[in-house]
Parts: structure tokens; C-alpha cells; sequence
């Protein structure tokens, strides 16, 4: 039977009614009209369909919705601010580090796989700042992308993980002036 | 249900129905998608300038091809739109289309546009065989060469200057010496038609034409180039990185129901029977509220107005099916039964001698054999195909990923009735597509779902429905023989191949028992693609198609094609057994088709020609080619590696990991009267091999290739590395598997494929030809990385592997089989 279920999908409530059981992936596509997450095999095998629930990536076509009542949803389109808040600046840049450097790299081919992989490369970055290569072959390995852009994925996040460094340094030394003004 | 249409501000005004259908709301929303502005990128101006002076969308299509209205629109605002029915899928082709248009205009790249394909806007286009640049590009320089003619004509009317006076830069004209005095392309013709027809290129068979006209514009010349040959990035990249990109996955219209269809699980043996439904239990699906079922034949699917109800009850409607007839070899057993089938038998090649040369070799003249085995592989795209479709008795709008929208306007008039004029068919990138997947499927269950149930239907595959009905790419045996003299020159080589003919009959349509090819219908392994031929009617197809009723189309007759002056063989024999299609898999054009399992093989046995030579093999091959574009990119990508020369497995130690290399040539075998259009490609791969686990792993891959002009460098890099990802996938972990009566490799798991910890590092070289003619290059590397990686383990373990994907349990096999330590066979 169908349910109102009250969701936290990046940083906004929202009502939809369906089956609790309702695999989150058709809510967030069809009921919220979201973009980012995807159907890829509906069987938690390749990874489009990827969001971060309360920062951890998830598989959103196996997870009922009931699952995540009561937890933060954050997709794709939802991922600047997430990571700006995450990293205490000022205001959202327009686009995530791992964004910019895979648009910096030219890596997209078809791009379909990358919702995932961008979920992922940033749930990895901000768990561990600066991964080794072995550490981001073992993170990514389960997000498949048939155009073979894994080696660019790869340059990029750690290209994302430079760029995140220094973003962070800024930021400390703006809060230094800060705290030194005060 | 939100609809993602409605509400963009930057969408053109609704267009006005094509048909007079009364969904108005549904066309409105389409309308949006008929010039495909979101793609474009176009801002609010410019795409309601479009919508509203061009009458594009109001009939249908293919626009007349001499006319210079049909591929390209100057804007007031002195920005063009080109329409093309070449498409992106995933490779780049429109951005490189857009700066072919913008080098011959003389506009920058940020002036120009491009539209999605559709066949009330576009031209006639197939994005495949690695043809969208090269004869796509070449239709839209000549087509931009003739617009900027008659744009210069009407400024030098306007300045009253010669046209020799005039200059243009971004599209504004100039008095070359009194640069003041300027028009732009805009205020001179500004939306209006240029209404002229031009002398087009014209193919016979795939291959360009000389123009017989005496009254041609004249084409820029490349030293002035400044667009075409750098590496502009591409346009689709922002939108697809930050999420807002609309693939067909996203396409959402008012008023819309949720389809899925209801499929036996993995394909049966093509061309023996049909599926046939025995019963379906509608209780099975009674708790799902709003739930319909739509049966047509044996055609079975389920609408509904979520999403979710549609997948449950697809997966939980009982349906009971006529037990498949069990008449399948199997995986392992498919190579043996083309070895003891009743062949149709053609010799393809037989120049000097080489039979007695290879039976009664002479003094000094060393001869070995070898047999070569390819399993089948699968597209595998990482969406699995959707469509959209309003089909009502008045007319039919299909939104799919179609390579080819008008070739899939046949399918659907097939499947509906309906007359190809009344039938709007729209592209929407979905994933890679790699050729035929099962996009025309999913467009024609979409158009029978829409018409049985009244209403907009989106139809979604699910992964087992794409994995299990693909059109797989051929499975292929290969025996060889070959001579060398006491120079290490190739004196005979003889090349016979086993492989079956295409049954490509569609999905649906094999369903619905409505005959026709729904597949391109390649028969021996590889499209035939001429222009024309993939019309509303396409030709070839079912039992055997082109394969099998056309020798000189598929298979071997196009390798011979771009063999001629790969290896300097002076006697030679091809021959080609082909296997009746009859209780096989479906087969279609799988990027590079035949190509994998072709040089596998033939770079492996001329290995093993290198190794009774006693020779390195690039050294090897040295002295067997004299065409410089070959030797050149197996020298830029020896080179990249740092190849020293050696015989292969002269270092193999008992140490438990193996290391090795390997070197191959490539290219995509290209249909007859290509012969101008030939890509070369080499590629160098460094392995490791865990002698104790089996396990293979491509560390680096250097992969090189000559593509002619190449319009976008970075845009070629990209794809030499997605094929050698790709490559690696196929020499080491693809392949379709399946017991005596159906496919079961239906997911990722049991379709394996390279994953993001096991990819190789790439080192991609573009051998840059500024005064060749472009051809293809998303296909060329591809076969070179996966004969690279077979020798690589030959170099690595001094045991030969004849049998791709060298999966763990072969490589042990092979490993145990092999005695210690001496160079030997498995």
C-alpha cells in the first residue's frame, strides 16, 4: 500500500506517497524530478544509480525509500553545496572539485555511468583526502563505465584531491585573518 | 508525476503538431525536443528564433540533400544551427561536426549549434562504422563551403564590393581594406532560407565520389585551418558532469504511463522457432493496483502510472512459455560445431601460390599452423535501452537512441501500421551504445505499448531484458597457416574463417511475428552500410541477410580490403566457412564487428611466425610491411613504450609473476570501395600474469593511430583510450555466456567486464595527418589492444593462448597443459 513518506533529499523535505518498499532511485527520478541518479541495472551492480545517505554512497535502485526516512539524501545536482557545507566555505562553488577536474581532463565520453562515479570519487575525497592510486582502484572498483574512461576517472580525483588540498589551506588561512581581526 | 519539460524558461514555443494529433500537450512538450535546444546549449534567443522562422518539424523527412537548407540555418544574431542526422554517442562527433561547420564558415566555434537528430529536422545520417567525421564531416564542409559562398555573394551585393575584396572573420564580412565596411551573416540573411541547391557529396557503396559540377565552392585550405585539428573541448562535457545533461532515460511527457516488457529470460537459438506464450496468469498481478497488461501475439508488457508498479509487475506477472528447443552448442562447444558444420564455403583471396607453397614448402622455407578461437560478446551499454512513444491512429512521435532514426522509422512503421511519412522519430542520447544493442527493441515496444494502451508510453529496459536480448558481437573460429623464408619474410599465409550468419530479426518483431529486420542485419559479422541501404527499408537481415545472401559485405571480403598493403604476402589465401545462422545467437555490428577475434588471430600467428624467425616481433614485422602509415603507428606506439628489441619469451623466468609484452596492428575492416577511408592503429600492451591465480593484468597500454586528419586530437586521444580499456575488457573478461537453450548472462556478474581497480594505464598516440582525408577512429584500437595483449602472454609465460578472454581458468589450463620452462604451445 501506498504511504506518505517524508524525505531529506538535498536539504529540502519532501512528501511523496508511494510503497514504502518503493526503490528510492523512482522516487528521486520520478516524484522529485532529479537527474543525477539513474537506472543502470536496478541490481546494485554498476553504480548510476548512486547517492550519498547521510555522506555514504548507496545504491538507490535496491534501497527501499522507507530506508532512508529520517536521513539526508544528497544526488548529484545537490553535491557543490553539500560539499561546500562539508568544507565550511563561504558559498557553494558551482561545481565540485572531481567536477571541474573531470571537465579539466575532457574524461566524459558518453557520461551515463558518471553520476556514480562522481558520488563516489567525492564520498572517497572526503573520507580520505588524499588517496593513494590503490586506494582509489579499491573505492571506485564498483562503479563500471563501459566507455573505459577509468584511467581519466582516476587522474582526476587525484587532480580533485590537489585542488581540495589547497581549497582547505585557504580556507584555514581565511580563518586565521579572521580570527586574528576579531 | 512532475514533468521535466514544462518548465524550462530557455525552450522554444511549441510547435505546431505535426499530424493535427490532439495531444497538444504532448507535442508541446516535444516541441521543445524537435530542434533539441536543451542539447545545444542554445540561449533563450536564438532557440525561440529557430523555432519560430523555420518551418523544421512540420514534414517529414529526409530534407532534399543538395540543398543547403537542409544542414545548416544562419541566425539575426549571426550564429548557425547545423542539423545532421549523425549523433553523439558518447564518442564526440557532434562537437566535432560543430568545428567543421565553423572552420568552413569561417565562424567561431561558440557561433554555431547543433541539434539533435530527428526525422522531421534531419539529415540522413548513421552514426556507425565510424563514418559521423568522416562522411559526415566531408557532407557538412561541402554543405558549409557552398553556405559561405552565397553568404559572400549577398555581402558583396550589400557592400557592392567584389567578392574578391571580402574578407570574413566570425562570421562578419569585411572590405579588406577598409575593414569599417562589414556585414555580419546575420543581416544577411538572418533566419531566412538560403534556398540554393548545391552539387552534393555523393557514395557509392560507402565510398566518396568525384563532384562532376564545374561550379563548386572552393573549400578553405588546411594551412588556414585554425578549428579543425585542435582541441576544442567538447560541448556536451558541463551538462554531463554537473547532472543537468538529458539522456533518453530522463525524456518524461505529460500524460505518460510507465512501461516494461515481460521477455523470456535470455535469448533462444535464432531462425529454429519463436517464443510462444502458453498461458499468462493476470492474478499473478492483481495486488498492483492500476496495473495493465498488453499482450499482442506473444508480445507481452505492462503499463502503468508509477514507474515502480510497471518493474514489479513485469517481474512478478506469471508467464508461462513454450520451453525453448535445446539446440545450442553452448558456450565451449560453439567453435567445435562451426568446425563440423556444413558450410557455405568461399575463397576470398587466392593470389600467387600459397597452398603448395604451405603443403611443399621448399628448401630454407619454415611453415607453422595455429588455431585461433573469439567467444561472442555484448554491447553492454550501461543504460539499457529506452523510448518513449505516442502512437495514435493519426501518426507516431518515437523518442529513442536510435544510431539511425530514419532506418528505425521502418521498424516502427512495421510494428504499427503506420506509414514511415506519419512517423516522427526523435534521438536521445542514452549510454554507449557500441552498434546494435537493443535500441530499435526498446523503440518498438514503446510504439506497441503506446498503441495498445491509448496513452504515451515509456518504455525502459531492464538489464536482463538488454543483456539477454542483445545482438551479440560474433563468435569467430580462425585456422592460419603461414610460410617464412630464411629471412624472416612471409612467403604464404592462408587465413580460413569459421563464423555464422546474422538471423537479426528484432525482438519485438520476432514477438509480435511481424518478419523483418529490425537489426542492420549483419550476417557474417559486419554491417554493410552503404548510404541509402539504411533507409526506411533496410535491406538485409533475417536468415542470413547480408552475410549469408550477399558474399562480399561481411566477413573476410572486408578484411581483404585494408590487407593489401598491411603484410607484404605475395602468396595468399582467404577463406571463408560460413555456419548457417539457424540455431545461433542473433548477431549485429558490435563496435569494430569481427575485427577483435580477426586480429587476435592474425597477430598472433604472425607472432608466431616472428618467434620460428627467431626475430623481435616489431623487427619482425619490420621487414614484412613497406606501407609507411602502417610502420608509422607501430613505431609511435613502440616508441611510446620504449620497446627494446628481443625474441619473445626470451625472459620468461619461473617467478610466480610473469611479465610480458606484446605488439599488434589494428583497424576497423571497412566494407568495399572504403579503401580511401582506412584507419591504421598499432598498440604495445605490458601484462602481468599470476602464474598461481591465473589472473592476467594489462598494466600499459600505448596505443596508437592514424586516422587521416584528425578534426579533434583530444577528442581521438579520448577514444584511443576508451578502447583500450575496452580492448583490455575483451581480451580478458568478455564473454556471452549460454547453455543448450538460452543466454545466461544476463547481469554484470555474469557478464564480466574490466572493472575501475583492474584498467590498465593508458598512453594514447595521435599520428596526425593534416592532408589525409579523416576516417574513423572509434573502432581501430580496439582489435590491436587485444592481439597485443595475446602475444603479451605469450612474451610473458612462453605459452601460446589461442582462445580470448584469457579468463583465469584458461590461463591455468594453458599454464598445466604446457611443459616447464621450454617455449611451447597450449
Amino acid at each position: 500500500m501506498a504511504n506518505e513518506l517524508q524525505l531529506r533529499v538535498n536539504d529540502k523535505m519532501w512528501t511523496v506517497t508511494a510503497p514504502p518498499e518503493t526503490p528510492l532511485l523512482y522516487v528521486l527520478m520520478n516524484d522529485l524530478a532529479l537527474q543525477g541518479p539513474r537506472f543502470g541495472c536496478g541490481l546494485g551492480q554498476c553504480g548510476c544509480c548512486s547517492v550519498l545517505v547521510d555522506g555514504v554512497e548507496l545504491r538507490s535502485c535496491i534501497t527501499p525509500t522507507s530506508r532512508v526516512v529520517g536521513k539526508a539524501v544528497t544526488t548529484l545536482e545537490w553535491l557543490p553545496a553539500y560539499y561546500a557545507l562539508k568544507m565550511k566555505l563561504a558559498k557553494p562553488p558551482e561545481l565540485h572539485p572531481l567536477q571541474e577536474a573531470l571537465i579539466a581532463e575532457q574524461a566524459v565520453q558518453c557520461g551515463y555511468c558518471y553520476n556514480g562515479q562522481i558520488i563516489k570519487g567525492a564520498e572517497l575525497l572526503f573520507k580520505t583526502p588524499q588517496p593513494t592510486e590503490a586506494q582509489i582502484r579499491s573505492a571506485m572498483n564498483g562503479h563500471i563505465c563501459r566507455c573505459g574512461t577509468y584511467p581519466r576517472i582516476l587522474s582526476a580525483i587525484q587532480h580533485a584531491s590537489k585542488a581540495m588540498a589547497a581549497t582547505k589551506l585557504s580556507a584555514a588561512a581565511n580563518a586565521m585573518e579572521e580570527v586574528a581581526r576579531a | 508525476m512532475r514533468n521535466t519539460h514544462n518548465d524550462d524558461a530557455d525552450k522554444p514555443k511549441a510547435e505546431k503538431s505535426p499530424f493535427g494529433l490532439a495531444r497538444r500537450e504532448f507535442l508541446k512538450a516535444t516541441g521543445a525536443v524537435v530542434v533539441g535546444l536543451k542539447a545545444a546549449n542554445l540561449p533563450a534567443a536564438q532557440a525561440q528564433s529557430v523555432a519560430a522562422v523555420w518551418q523544421r518539424g512540420v514534414t517529414s523527412g529526409p530534407p532534399d540533400p543538395a540543398a543547403i537548407d537542409s544542414y545548416l540555418a544562419v541566425h539575426p544574431d549571426n550564429t548557425a544551427t547545423i542539423f545532421t542526422g549523425y549523433v553523439d554517442l558518447g564518442q564526440g562527433a557532434p562537437t566535432m561536426l560543430c568545428q567543421v561547420a565553423a572552420e568552413e564558415l569561417d565562424l567561431e566555434m561558440r557561433q554555431v549549434s547543433i541539434v539533435r537528430a530527428d526525422t522531421f529536422v534531419s539529415t540522413n545520417g548513421s552514426t556507425l562504422a565510424s563514418r559521423s567525421t568522416g562522411i559526415g564531416g566531408t557532407e557538412m564542409r561541402v554543405a558549409a563551403a557552398e553556405a559561405r559562398r552565397v553568404l559572400i555573394g549577398l555581402a558583396s551585393e550589400r557592400l557592392k564590393v567584389p567578392v574578391q575584396d571580402l574578407t570574413v572573420a566570425k562570421g562578419v564580412v569585411s572590405v579588406r581594406r577598409d575593414p569599417q565596411r562589414s556585414v555580419t551573416y546575420g543581416e544577411l540573411l538572418g533566419n531566412k532560407p538560403f534556398d540554393r541547391k548545391f552539387e552534393p557529396v555523393a557514395y557509392s557503396a560507402g565510398a566518396e565520389l568525384p563532384r562532376k559540377g564545374t561550379d563548386l565552392a572552393s573549400f578553405k585550405s588546411r594551412a588556414e585551418y585554425t578549428i579543425v585539428g585542435t582541441r576544442v573541448p567538447r560541448l556536451d562535457t558541463p551538462d554531463k558532469v554537473s547532472g543537468k545533461y538529458e539522456y533518453m532515460q530522463h525524456v518524461r511527457v505529460p500524460g505518460m504511463l510507465h512501461g516494461r516488457v515481460v521477455w523470456p529470460q535470455g535469448q533462444m537459438a535464432g531462425g529454429v522457432t519463436r517464443p510462444k506464450v502458453v498461458s499468462v496468469d493476470e492474478q499473478s498481478i492483481k495486488h498492483i493496483p492500476g496495473i495493465r497488461i498488453v499482450r499482442r501475439n506473444n508480445f507481452i508488457g505492462v503499463v502503468a502510472e508509477r514507474e515502480w508498479d510497471a518493474v514489479r509487475a513485469s517481474r512478478q506477472l506469471k508467464v508461462t512459455w513454450e520451453p525453448f528447443p535445446a539446440v545450442f552448442p553452448g558456450h565451449d562447444g560453439i567453435h567445435d560445431n562451426f568446425r563440423a558444420a556444413q558450410t557455405n564455403d568461399l575463397v576470398i583471396v587466392n593470389e600467387g601460390d600459397a597452398l603448395s607453397i604451405l603443403t611443399q614448402p621448399s628448401a630454407g622455407v619454415r611453415v607453422a599452423s595455429a588455431s585461433y578461437r573469439g567467444p561472442y560478446e555484448g554491447h553492454g551499454p550501461m543504460a539499457p535501452n529506452c523510448a518513449v512513444a505516442d502512437v495514435t491512429s493519426a501518426g507516431a512521435v518515437v523518442m529513442c537512441s536510435s544510431q539511425s532514426v530514419y532506418q528505425t522509422r521502418g521498424s516502427i512503421s512495421r510494428v504499427t501500421g503506420l506509414p514511415v511519412e506519419k512517423i516522427r522519430v526523435q534521438y536521445f542520447a542514452g549510454s554507449n551504445t557500441y552498434g546494435s544493442s537493443c535500441y530499435t527493441d526498446a523503440a518498438e515496444a514503446a510504439a506497441i505499448l503506446s498503441q495498445e494502451a491509448g496513452k504515451p508510453v515509456r518504455l525502459q529496459l531492464s538489464r536482463l531484458d538488454e543483456h539477454g536480448w542483445d545482438n551479440y558481437g560474433p563468435a569467430h573460429l580462425a585456422e592460419m597457416r603461414g610460410a617464412i623464408d630464411a629471412t624472416g619474410k612471409i612467403v604464404a599465409f592462408e587465413y580460413q574463417a569459421w563464423g555464422h550468419d546474422g538471423n537479426g530479426v528484432g525482438t519485438a518483431s520476432q514477438l509480435l511475428a511481424v518478419d523483418g529486420p529490425s537489426v542492420g542485419g549483419p550476417g557474417f559479422g559486419a554491417p554493410a552500410a552503404g548510404d541509402g541501404q539504411r533507409g526506411a527499408a533496410p535491406a538485409g537481415g533475417r536468415g542470413g541477410g547480408r552475410g549469408g545472401g550477399q558474399p562480399g559485405i561481411g566477413g573476410l571480403y572486408q578484411v581483404r580490403i585494408s590487407q593489401n598493403d598491411m603484410y607484404d604476402v605475395p602468396n595468399r589465401r582467404m577463406v571463408e566457412h560460413r555456419v548457417p545462422g539457424r540455431g545461433y545467437l542473433k548477431l549485429g555490428a558490435l563496435r569494430a564487428p569481427l575485427d577483435p577475434p580477426y586480429f587476435f588471430a592474425q597477430e598472433g600467428m604472425m607472432d608466431e611466425l616472428a618467434y620460428l624467425a627467431k626475430l623481435d616481433p616489431w623487427e619482425f614485422r619490420k621487414r614484412n610491411i613497406t606501407n609507411p602509415r602502417w610502420l608509422g603507428v607501430l613505431k609511435a606506439a613502440a616508441e611510446a613504450a620504449k620497446w627494446s628489441p628481443r625474441v619473445a619469451a626470451s625472459t620468461v623466468t619461473d617467478a610466480k609473476t610473469a611479465v610480458g609484452r606484446g605488439i599488434a596492428l589494428g583497424t576497423h575492416h571497412l566494407i568495399p570501395n572504403q579503401g580511401d577511408r582506412i584507419t591504421f592503429a598499432a598498440a604495445v600492451v605490458e601484462i602481468e600474469v599470476d602464474k598461481e591465480t591465473g589472473v592476467v593484468v594489462a598494466k600499459h597500454v600505448y596505443g596508437a593511430m592514424d586516422c587521416g586528419l584528425a578534426v579533434n586530437p583530444g577528442i581521438v586521444e579520448s577514444q584511443i583510450v576508451g578502447m583500450s580499456v575496452h580492448g583490455t575488457s575483451l581480451a580478458l573478461k568478455e564473454e556471452v555466456l549460454f547453455n543448450q537453450t538460452n543466454v545466461t548472462s544476463l547481469d554484470w556478474n555474469s557478464y564480466q567486464t574490466l572493472r575501475f581497480g583492474e584498467h590498465p594505464a593508458v598512453t594514447p598516440i595521435v599520428v596526425q595527418q593534416l592532408n589525409e582525408k579523416s576516417s574513423g577512429a572509434g573502432e581501430e584500437v580496439l582489435p590491436a589492444v587485444v592481439g597485443a595483449i595475446g602475444n603479451a602472454f605469450f612474451d610473458a609465460t612462453g605459452v601460446r593462448l589461442r582462445q580470448f578472454p584469457l579468463t583465469p581458468k584458461r590461463v591455468l589450463a594453458a599454464l598445466k597443459s604446457a611443459p616447464a620452462k621450454t617455449n611451447r604451445s597450449a
